[in-house]
């Protein structure tokens, strides 16, 4: 639900770009020899599957029904075809939402590259350079992983209204150049650790410094962690609705989220059907992430053989 | 090649001694100023303001204890962390325990493995969108999707969200439905239990059942307590569902107004921002005592393979 939860999830899916499958130990074996056992069991795990996936494809098949019927047919047999509803809804709002997608996707884009370029340059000298009161300041990272938004929210808004950065996208992506989701940088750390330091020691006596071996050796090879940090920011950022909600308050800023929210208020009878159809188009970019992301993932298996 | 490393190792640590202090700064330098610009220092001026009246309009007025002297008697509050406390310890213990369920049923070698992860997994990328918190909104209404589900069966259904007594309710089913990403976890966990135990087990003639609570429970508790920790800290940071849901207000009777919720319209709905401030540092303290109590009931439950 929040961000903690499925920076949870990133671990595993990051492990198990290096442990493959559950190679030492051989697979276990079934314990469902009889078949009508194996049918049941499947029959129940698709009957659960379609169950929690049925208010989701009753939302995408509702979105194309006239709006009265909405709240008429629980079925999810596609009966009608209802356009008028992605086109109306698409300008129901002060603006197009192709604004609004647009908005989302420069904070997306922006975030994505804070991070990718902040958090990797950080791990970088977590999990290869000694310094002084290095223990400590990974201790300090750690704990800022669990730090809830909420404590720092008040005197940040402070500081960015001061800046005069409300009402822009800069208090939204700034954070993400100076590596405040030290989550990723703890992934990128565990990462690394498992690159082989002759690696860099080879090239170290071939004279390389610290950002050449960085930028030539150990960024190329940790294309799979930088894969799963963007692909949960994209995830997170377009998801976020607290410090947009927060940040931005002109409707032609708003993001996805607010203008899914602005919806609420805009019609004195709410139409379902439309906002139906815009929710549809807001989750596409993170189903066709969910899709790409995940073969992504399984080709870093494969391909790297980091091990 | 273990030499050549050898010998690269004390080059380098003759080259360096110094050298990797300079190094290691230029790397970190933007997190050290993302650390004290967006992180402490706000952390700090938070607990300053906590002891101040101020609307961001006049400067802050110094005010003493006066702010956690009203949360004392705040009966808002109370009733916000009333609701967060019964959101977080009834869906949460429930959301693990299906995840577990699932992931113990889906590692026993079942076919089409990776279908039904991906299927149970799909909810949690979805759960926190504002799509889903507005298809919520209407599933649960007088006229959505669960009541005409249950007209169907000849059931009268209610308005599960304008019902005080449910809406609280439906947003733990929201937070249960969401059991994918602790399940992906676990199943990662128990790819790491080596078969020898099983095989072992076996031998012995130990049933499913005893091989289940013998073994795999045990050696997943580690895992257990993770998930724990990381979906408690989250799960009190719940937002955007109660928010749309309640249309902002945290209604009906306050029913769903989560502390975060209401931190909201202290903060940036009445511009107070000393109030506010106080109630994150609560909140901070709040989930410090949990976390910190977990960590000493995990010596008493999770169970660590020295041997590994």
């Amino acid at each position: 639900m929040t961000k903690i939860d499925d920076a949870a999830t990133a671990a595993p899916l990051a492990t198990e770009t290096i442990v493959t499958g559950r190679p030492p130990y051989a697979r276990r074996r079934s314990p469902f020899r009889r078949p009508v056992t194996s049918i049941v069991r499947h029959a129940l795990l698709i009957a659960l599957a379609l169950a929690m996936l049925y208010p989701v494809i009753w939302m995408v098949v509702s979105s194309l029904r006239p709006n009265d019927e909405i709240f008429r047919d629980p079925g999810i047999v596609p009966d009608s075809f209802e356009v008028s509803n992605y086109t109306d809804g698409w300008n129901a709002l002060a603006y197009p939402f192709n604004v609004y997608m647009w908005n989302s996707a420069l904070i997306v884009i922006g975030c994505i590259i804070g991070n990718l370029a902040s958090c990797s340059m950080a791990a970088y000298a977590f999990a290869r350079l000694s310094f002084n009161g290095k223990r400590f300041w990974f201790a300090v990272m750690l704990l800022s992983i669990m730090l809830p938004i909420h404590v720092i929210i008040v005197p940040q808004y402070v500081l960015f209204s001061q800046l005069g950065w409300v009402n822009t996208f800069l208090p939204l992506i700034v954070p993400k150049l100076l590596a405040t989701d030290a989550f990723f940088i703890f992934l990128m750390v565990q990462f690394i650790r498992g690159i082989p330091k002759e690696l860099d020691e080879a090239a170290r006596i071939d004279g390389a410094g610290h950002p050449r071996i960085f930028l030539q050796i150990i960024l190329p090879l940790m294309v799979p962690a930088l894969a799963t940090t963007a692909i949960f920011t994209f995830i997170w950022t377009w998801n976020d609705f607290f410090s947009q909600l927060i940040f931005l308050t002109k409707p032609e800023l708003y993001t996805v989220p607010l203008a899914l929210r602005s919806f609420e208020d805009a019609q004195s009878s709410t139409n379902y059907a439309q906002m139906f159809a815009m929710s549809v188009v807001s989750l596409i970019p993170i189903f066709l992430i969910f899709l790409f992301g995940q073969k992504f993932l399984i080709k870093g298996i494969a391909t790297t053989g980091i091990k | 090649m273990s030499a050549i490393g050898e010998l690269g190792k004390l080059k380098t640590a003759k080259l360096d001694g110094k050298k990797q202090n300079k190094a290691a700064y230029l790397f970190l330098a933007p997190w050290f100023v993302g650390l004290a610009l967006i992180t402490i220092g706000p952390m700090i001026a938070s607990f300053g303001l906590s002891f101040t009246r101020y609307n961001l309009l006049s400067p802050p007025k110094w005010i003493g204890l006066q702010n956690y002297a009203r949360m004392w008697e705040d009966e808002r509050l109370h009733s916000a962390l009333q609701v967060t406390f019964t959101y977080v310890f009834v869906s949460l213990p429930l959301q693990l325990a299906v995840a577990l369920f699932l992931a113990i049923v889906l590692d026993r070698g079942l076919r089409g493995l990776a279908f039904y992860r991906s299927a149970f997994y799909l909810p949690s990328l979805l759960g926190a969108s504002v799509a889903i918190a507005i298809l919520w909104r209407q599933i649960f209404g007088v006229d959505g999707l669960v009541n005409q589900v249950l007209a169907v069966f000849g059931i009268q259904g209610q308005g599960w969200i304008s019902n005080p007594d449910t809406a609280l309710g439906t947003l733990m089913i929201l937070n249960v439905w969401t059991f994918g990403s602790p399940m992906v976890i676990f199943l990662a966990g128990l790819r790491q239990i080596p078969t020898m135990y099983y095989e072992a087990a076996d031998v012995d003639g130990a049933s499913r059942r005893q091989q289940l609570f013998r073994i795999t429970i045990p050696l997943l508790t580690p895992i257990i307590f993770f998930n724990a920790v990381l979906q408690l800290i989250g799960t009190f940071q719940s937002f955007t569902q109660a928010y749309i849901v309640s249309g902002g207000t945290g209604g009906p009777v306050d029913s769903t107004l989560f502390y975060t919720l209401y931190l909201y319209q202290q903060g940036f709905t009445n511009y107070n921002m000393g109030y506010a401030s106080a109630m994150a540092w609560l909140l901070l303290v709040i989930i410090g005592i949990l976390t910190v109590l977990m960590f000493w009931t995990s010596r008493f439950w999770v169970f660590y393979d020295d041997q590994d």
